[in-house]
């Protein structure tokens, strides 16, 4: 398992999601799958980074390891207030321009790309697990 | 990114390479609403070689079509393809938006 920890700035989402991206291809992973990490990760890591800690410093750690099932796990970790994405809404799909809004899209790209996802809070951390099956 | 702008006759067209998403989609936002502020109003955006698009790039683009509509504009999505046009499918931006499969293709339409 190999672990990163920054602090919950937009300044660092490049570097945490080369992380993962960078242990995803290390894993053989194809580059179809690793995009398909990364957008997941992205939304879960600009939710912390935008709502977890309000005006408050915190930070947000990732691990990432391939299980004995061939699936490539990233578990990001924050001590953030209690946020679990897979209780949000679902996403606007059909409404035309107007009306449309861009929300609800990670939990949607989620389901679409992640082939499991638990959530967990734990001690005062909310704790993501997202799990994705090599091809 | 790298966002390349031509200003043609017809339209501005603007081509995208590398990875749009929470740190550099608010770039293309500034750019294009610059040339909105000096009147321009049509736009073909070339996805040829963008890698990336994350929800965030998702939300400028629509951002800018919601911009364009009052005034009538326009913003014509060209050679989308990998897993740009999968996040644009699944998203359902193909049925919300005016996609061609080249820039040419998209120019005539102006």
């Amino acid at each position: 398992m190999v672990k990163i920890t920054k602090q919950a700035k937009i300044e660092y989402l490049h570097e945490l999601m080369e992380f993962v991206s960078n242990n995803a291809l290390r894993h053989g992973f194809s580059q179809k799958k690793i995009k398909e990490i990364e957008l997941v990760t992205e939304e879960v890591l600009m939710n912390i980074i935008s709502y977890a800690y309000e005006n408050d410093a915190g930070d947000i750690e990732i691990n990432c390891w391939k299980d004995n099932d061939k699936r490539f796990i990233t578990e990001i970790v924050d001590t953030g207030k209690h946020f679990d994405v897979l209780s949000g809404k679902e996403p606007d799909l059909i409404s035309d321009i107007d009306e449309r809004e861009v929300g609800g899209l990670g939990l949607f790209f989620m389901k679409q790309f992640m082939d499991d996802v638990q959530y967990q809070r734990e001690e005062g951390k909310n704790i993501l697990t997202l799990a994705v099956q090599q091809d | 990114m790298e966002i390349v702008i031509g200003k043609g006759e017809k339209a501005v067209v603007v081509s995208l390479k590398g990875r749009m998403d929470a740190v550099t989609a608010p770039e293309l936002e500034k750019q294009i609403n610059g040339f909105i502020k000096e009147g321009e109003s049509c736009f073909v955006i070339n996805f040829e070689n963008l890698e990336y698009i994350s929800s965030a790039g998702l939300r400028v683009v629509l951002v800018i079509a919601k911009k364009l509509k009052p005034v009538n504009g326009q913003m014509l999505i060209s050679n989308l393809k990998g897993v740009v046009k999968e996040v644009f499918e699944i998203s359902g931006f193909t049925s919300l938006l005016q996609i061609y499969e080249t820039e040419e293709e998209a120019l005539k339409q102006m």
